[in-house]
């Protein structure tokens, strides 16, 4: 595992930045509405979620039920049952590793664990090391509270910043582009049609019908 | 909500979380996962990044420069620099501090 951490360090770094700007915004939201540092702590060791951290922070002071929580969480993190699915021939055998691995596939951790040459340690390394910054930023942001000397608006932009140099660097790398173009027409077209709120569950319906479709056409040519 | 609510809030969206995360690992755990599925997974990091690209940008508008502009010139930061010196760090930090500037001093 050893030969791994300058590598899987390396690699973390624009996480890093992304996790503790934005680890740092959910502890700053948090703390702004009045929820303490172990309750931003918790959600970040245990949720490791940020999209969904942040929408929760919105259920909080809504007074929202248990059951809302459950479902909204339930329709925000359905994405990730893709990238389970992508993983489950990759992670297999790779024992008392393979829980931790498993939880904390976040999206950048996928975009770095996804790729072929990446194998259990380098993989166990880059979700240690993607959970720490956003435990680490969480905590920063919860412990300045509102008392950060900068104005952040905007420093969100860093996620997307993020996902998109991967979406470019993959585009560069595969020739076959049906793939990337169905993801961002489909999910362009049920946002249209079903407002930013709901637009996720449809748009991964609407992928996985047309990769299945691409595939059989695929196969027979 | 108060703090308890709060934290058995937490509790119930981690475990829903922790859920989505471990079902396709414990379908296929006991037998090997189809091969159309896994040729299936091949192809979904490549929609699925497109599909999150569009998840960040959900709240731009058309309605007003604002409303679009600095998240087209900040993504054309990021994509255009990533093309040349192919430096995520580079092109993260780039395109951000360019929105920020954008959204705080220009529009």
């Amino acid at each position: 595992m050893k030969k791994y951490i300058k590598k899987a360090f390396a690699d973390t770094v624009p996480v890093m930045t992304g996790y503790v700007v934005l680890g740092m915004g959910f502890g700053v939201i948090m703390s702004a509405n009045g929820y303490g540092p172990l309750l931003s702590l918790a959600m970040s060791l245990l949720v490791y979620a940020g999209s969904m951290q942040y929408a929760a922070v919105g259920l909080f002071t809504g007074g929202a039920s248990l059951v809302t929580a459950a479902l909204t969480a339930l329709a925000v993190n359905a994405r990730h049952l893709f990238y389970g699915i992508s993983m489950t021939e990759k992670y297999r055998g790779t024992g008392w590793k393979k829980p931790y691995l498993i939880f904390g596939l976040t999206d950048e951790t996928y975009s770095l664990v996804c790729r072929e040459e990446a194998d259990t340690d380098y993989c166990f390394l880059v979700t240690l090391f993607d959970h720490i910054w956003w435990v680490s930023g969480t905590l920063i942001g919860a412990l300045l509270g509102r008392g950060l000397p900068i104005n952040t608006e905007g420093i969100d932009f860093a996620l997307t910043a993020l996902f998109l140099t991967i979406f470019t660097d993959q585009w560069m790398k595969k020739k076959d582009h049906v793939p990337a173009i169905s993801g961002v027409v489909i999910s362009v077209l049920c946002l249209l049609l079903f407002g930013p709120d709901r637009f996720l569950i449809p748009s991964m319906i609407g992928i996985t019908a047309v990769l299945l479709l691409y595939m059989r056409k695929e196969k027979t040519v | 909500m108060n703090g308890t609510q709060v934290f058995l809030a937490i509790l119930v969206i981690a475990a829903v979380t922790a859920l989505l995360r471990f079902l396709p690992f414990l379908l296929f755990s006991g037998r090997k996962t189809p091969d159309w599925l896994i040729r299936f997974g091949g192809l979904l990091p490549y929609a699925a990044m497109g599909m999150l690209v569009v998840y960040c940008l959900k709240g731009v508008t058309f309605g007003a420069l604002p409303g679009f502009l600095p998240a087209l010139i900040a993504g054309a930061v990021v994509v255009g620099s990533y093309v040349w010196k192919k430096n995520t760090l580079v092109s993260i930090i780039g395109g951000t501090v360019c929105y920020m500037v954008l959204v705080q001093f220009v529009f």
